[in-house]
């Protein structure tokens, strides 16, 4: 038992040390909160619940458009009641979401790089600005 | 009072047939709920008398353009078209004998033919073009992968490939249509998105002349099938059997 000392400060080096990066982080304010999403003003409700939307919203797009290209259904009846136009760029983010303000700050906080669907459906906001 | 087995055996039988009966009757009068009776086949008819491009109009092609975000790219090998000028002997070889000498000296608009039998569509290794019901030859771009396949059976030329992106070429950009990205293939969709509207093509609402008469082949009442009944037509290529949708009358 000679050693106690010796092995409780290399704990307490090892312990410093491997938790160097998460206490900085914390002590500087270094840690990223959730993304600030903006939410549509007017708009109080999506095509469908929140959770659902967070985990599914990809899939749902996918449906879509297969729907409106390859069976020419182009409305949708949302669970809510309502009936949408199956459009990325006219009804997510013509009639609600500005992407770069919503879709782009999660996709950007998860790490998502994938998403190319604007590249071709551009958001009608971002269109009108770039116009002469 | 109680039931025999023969009884029971009887009515049992008598009811399956009845059943069967039901769903063969049902089967061979009434067609699928929800469906048009009169069978669609859009279609139009391209009137030279009328078509003033002779005197240099593009109403058409800029209403083409401007609906769907078609790029202008100067360079002609990496042109996109979907209604384009095409210039004889590539509209109506081996029918030259028949045309108007303007017809023979200038070039005459031309789009996809939305054929009955599509070649294009039957080479698409991905299913990416279709022929619809309604006879619109379709494309699902997402699922284009850009081989070409159809372009090189189209005998019309009638599909572009996006050699580069096309963003920088978009001369009017609207946020209504979807663009297209570097390597897929697009043409003429006989504005199937505005078909679905009830409306009809925006090169057939932007002829000031009435020149492009639109309408549905099956149906013998429509505006096109009298006007093909009254006056000459001419298909293109019609030799290859591919049965054009695009008439166009001389």
């Amino acid at each position: 038992m000679r050693d106690r000392m010796l092995i409780f400060c290399g704990l307490a080096l090892f312990v410093a040390v491997f938790t160097y990066p998460v206490l900085r982080a914390a002590t500087a304010g270094l840690v990223a909160g959730p993304p600030d999403m903006q939410l549509p003003a007017t708009a109080k409700q999506c095509v469908a619940d929140t959770p659902y939307m967070r985990a599914n919203h990809m899939q749902l797009l996918v449906n879509w458009r297969e729907d409106v290209v390859r069976r020419d259904i182009r409305q949708i009846h949302a669970p809510n009641g309502k009936v949408y136009s199956a459009s990325l760029a006219n009804t997510c983010t013509g009639e609600c979401h500005a992407k770069e303000q919503f879709c782009d700050r999660c996709h950007t906080y998860s790490g998502v790089s994938g998403p190319y669907c604007w590249d071709c459906h551009r958001d009608p906001r971002l269109v009108a600005r770039k116009a002469p | 009072m109680s039931i025999t087995r023969k009884g029971f055996l009887q009515v049992a039988g008598a009811s399956l047939l009845a059943l069967a009966g039901e769903k063969l009757v049902g089967s061979i009068s009434s067609p699928e709920p929800g469906k048009p009776s009169r069978p669609t086949r859009w279609g139009m008819a391209v009137d030279f008398q009328k078509c003033r491009w002779d005197k240099g109009c593009d109403r058409c092609l800029d209403a083409c353009r401007q609906a769907h975000n078609v790029p202008i790219i100067p360079d002609a090998k990496h042109e996109v078209k979907w209604v384009w000028k095409e210039r004889e002997p590539n509209v109506f070889p081996q029918q030259s004998l028949l045309l108007p000498a303007a017809i023979q000296s200038q070039p005459v608009p031309v789009l996809c033919n939305h054929c009955a039998q599509p070649a294009c569509t039957r080479v698409c290794p991905t299913e990416a073009t279709w022929k619809r019901e309604d006879g619109v030859v379709m494309m699902d771009w997402h699922r284009c992968i850009g081989c070409r396949y159809c372009m090189a059976a189209c005998p019309y030329g009638a599909r572009s490939f996006n050699w580069s992106d096309p963003h920088p070429y978009l001369a009017q950009s609207s946020a209504d249509f979807p663009t297209r990205a570097k390597g897929v293939v697009e043409k003429c969709n006989l504005c199937e998105e505005r078909l679905a509207q009830g409306e009809r093509p925006a090169c057939v609402e932007a002829c000031a002349e009435k020149a492009l008469v639109f309408g549905n082949l099956e149906d013998p009442e429509s505006e096109v099938r009298r006007v093909l009944a009254s006056r000459y037509s001419l298909q293109r290529r019609p030799e290859l059997g591919t049965g054009p949708s695009i008439y166009y009358l001389i």
